[in-house]
């Protein structure tokens, strides 16, 4: 039996938001559900898996992702997954089903409220629950330690860290998805105060609320399709818990992920999850992408970074770079924990 | 519709809970060792001491037996510095995150240092732990750790191994309800239940939700009378904490008349033995005086004496 190829034939986002109301994700799926199957051409019967990324912790209910399944309108009964991670990794569970001939098409989609609680200090329970979540080390205090490592290495300068920040607000001005945006001077941000040193504001994604949802299909379904991106590799790998146990400036995760997925050399554009600069120079480093690889057209996560459908709007982004035509070949990349502990990248084709 | 403009209720929403973790034969030693002021690390197949220890050895994958003691001094490989410490943190002043590789260990484990300011933090550091005053077996048996050297001060051990470890964790947010079911919580408070109606498949929802049948939100509001039909019920025999009723007593599922989903609530007013399915009930309001916007003004439901509903009437919405 041959393995099926699998393409993105939609995807749709919620715009990035301080505060998006309602702590149910519910209300802000529907359009994005909406949005993405009218561009996939696909009605909501027609979708044989639906797979979700999100957590409880974030809105402080128990069993959230099962009142999302409202939104999916689940009468007659459907065929539904969850993970516990960004939704990138519910990307990959339905891909795998529709590689193992179990469906044809999917449905992956991600929200989360994270305005509803203290979300850096909410993180720290994704922490070793021994030896280090009882500390409650807060997520941007972890990304500060990494950061102080890389630069202490050599291998990220504040100054560079900050052209990141430029770089995407600027790009980030023609998404209208994006929460923050606009012209930044560079020799500005370096006078400003740290938030958790060497990491200033801009360094930091903001805290967003928001959702996302792709479409996946293969056979007829995807080549019939007029706007696609085919997948050509996906793997993701994950290092070990302990923050020490690892060099946390050379993501080797992220470095085997590229691998095993095939990202090839030439590729055009990357959609990198990075909700910290320095994990973005970190990233180019261990995907071994050079100079002409444009990094994050959409403004990537440090100008919108909603918990749970981050990691899944790159890829939907890398996707829409292919299906528009304006590029051959592009990367999505996604994270999830501490100090970019689990990475996934996928590889996206015209054909 | 009054209300239709008023932003969406919230509300102060906190969760705490203990967690409690047996710990197995690795951590149980080294948290035991806390206890003692010794700080013990696992030796892996290539003689690398992990602190905090490894259960498996990540290239043999067998497990790891051997702990070793290591030093209670130790250098800074990594730092953050807070001004704003948050809750629950080591210390209520400005202090320094730190990953911290201590002397006969080739890892590092991260906890905070009091250094007092800023500008004592560097990387390579020098650093000794300072021991919480009770020590119970946990983490933070480890208060944090201060700029310097010091001498090994292990006391003798005492008491039986640690083998569980507790973590209290406290959560704060905000809950904020949808635009529909702040209405429907509004209406609450004036004594009415709203409904709203699926544009698809017309059925009426209470409390108003997107349709779980066609994934639409719904749109037109119906008001509901306060009377319904038992559609399926539980008696409550187990007593638990945080319970407001002595049992045995009724919880219910409620399909009011004209809605298509059933609500929970209680059943009182009869012993639990005699509710059944399709029995007629009408909700017993509390003092209007006392209302608020929440489904708590209806203190219970109550039997009318009407003769019971068919079983066809609700067998769509068990």
């Amino acid at each position: 039996m041959s393995t099926p190829r699998v393409a993105v034939i939609g995807f749709a986002q919620a715009p990035c938001l301080p505060s998006a109301g309602t702590t149910s994700g519910v209300e802000t799926l529907v359009p994005v559900f909406q949005r993405a199957l009218a561009e996939a051409r696909l009605d909501r019967r027609e979708v044989d898996f639906w797979c979700s990324g999100s957590s409880d912790y974030l809105a402080g209910r128990a069993f959230s992702f099962v009142n999302a399944v409202d939104a999916i309108g689940a009468c007659p009964p459907i065929c539904e997954s969850h993970v516990e991670m960004d939704a990138a990794w519910a990307f990959y569970e339905a891909y795998v089903k529709i590689l193992a001939g179990e469906a044809e098409t999917a449905l992956v989609y991600g929200f989360g409220k994270s305005s509803a609680g203290r979300l850096r200090r909410v993180l720290a329970l994704q922490l070793d629950p021994y030896t280090v979540a009882p500390l409650w080390p807060d997520s941007v205090s972890v990304a500060a330690v990494q950061a102080r490592l890389a630069l202490d290495a050599g291998i990220v300068t504040e100054r560079a860290m900050a052209e990141v920040a430029v770089r995407s607000r600027a790009d980030a001005t023609t998404n209208p998805y994006a929460q923050v945006s606009g012209v930044l001077d560079l020799d500005d941000l370096l006078g400003r105060p740290y938030l958790a040193e060497p990491l200033r504001e801009h360094d930091c994604a903001p805290v967003s609320d928001g959702a996302a949802a792709l479409v996946l299909a293969a056979g007829e379904r995807a080549r019939a399709h007029p706007r696609r991106a085919w997948i050509s590799g996906v793997a993701h790998r994950i290092d070990p818990p302990g923050l020490g146990e690892r060099d946390l400036t050379a993501v080797p995760s992220a470095t085997t992920a590229a691998e095993a997925a095939g990202l090839p050399g030439d590729v055009e554009v990357a959609e990198l999850h990075a909700p910290f600069t320095h994990q973005e120079l970190l990233l180019r480093v261990a995907l071994g992408l050079d100079a002409r690889v444009r990094i994050n057209p959409s403004g990537g996560a440090l100008c919108g970074n909603p918990m749970f459908s981050a990691g899944l709007a790159r890829i939907g982004a890398a996707a829409g770079q292919v299906m528009s035509g304006r590029v051959r070949r592009a990367a999505g990349h996604a994270t999830s924990g501490p100090a970019l502990q689990q990475n996934l990248v996928c590889v996206l084709e015209a054909s | 519709m009054s209300g239709v403009d008023a932003p969406p209720l919230s509300a102060p929403l906190t969760i705490s809970f203990d967690y409690t973790r047996s710990l197995g034969p690795v951590l149980s030693r080294f948290m035991t060792g806390l206890r003692e002021r010794r700080v013990l690390g696992s030796r892996t197949a290539d003689g690398r001491v992990h602190v905090p220890p490894l259960e498996y050895d990540p290239a043999t994958h067998a497990p790891l037996t051997d702990l070793v003691e290591v030093a209670p001094t130790g250098v800074v490989t990594g730092w953050t510095w807070t001004d704003r410490p948050l809750d629950g943190q080591p210390l209520d002043r400005p202090f320094g995150w730190a990953l911290i590789r201590l002397d006969g260990a080739a890892t590092a484990l991260l906890h905070a240092v009091d250094a007092g300011s800023r500008d004592a933090m560097r990387t390579g550091m020098r650093v000794r732990i300072r021991w919480a005053a009770e020590r119970t077996g946990h983490i933070r048996d480890i208060a944090c750790f201060e700029p310097g050297e010091g001498p090994a001060e292990a006391d003798q051990p005492a008491g039986d191994p640690v083998t569980v470890m507790t973590t209290p964790i406290r959560l704060a947010y905000t809950h904020t309800t949808s635009p529909e079911e702040s209405r429907y919580l509004r209406a609450l408070a004036e004594g009415r239940l709203l409904g709203q109606r699926c544009p698809v498949c017309r059925k009426v929802y209470v409390p108003p939700r997107v349709c779980p049948a066609d994934g639409v939100p719904t749109e037109d509001e119906v008001t509901l009378g306060d009377h319904g039909t038992v559609t399926t019920f539980c008696v409550v025999n187990v007593p638990f904490a945080g319970q407001r009723r002595d049992p045995p007593y009724v919880v219910a599922q409620i399909l009011l008349d004209g809605a298509d989903i059933p609500i929970p609530h209680l059943i009182l007013g009869l012993p639990a033995d005699q509710v059944r399915m399709g029995m007629r009930v009408a909700a017993v309001w509390r003092d209007r005086s006392t209302w608020t916007t929440t489904p708590e003004n209806i203190a219970h439901f109550r039997p009318t004496g009407e003769p019971d509903a068919p079983y066809e009437s609700f067998k769509d919405h068990l």
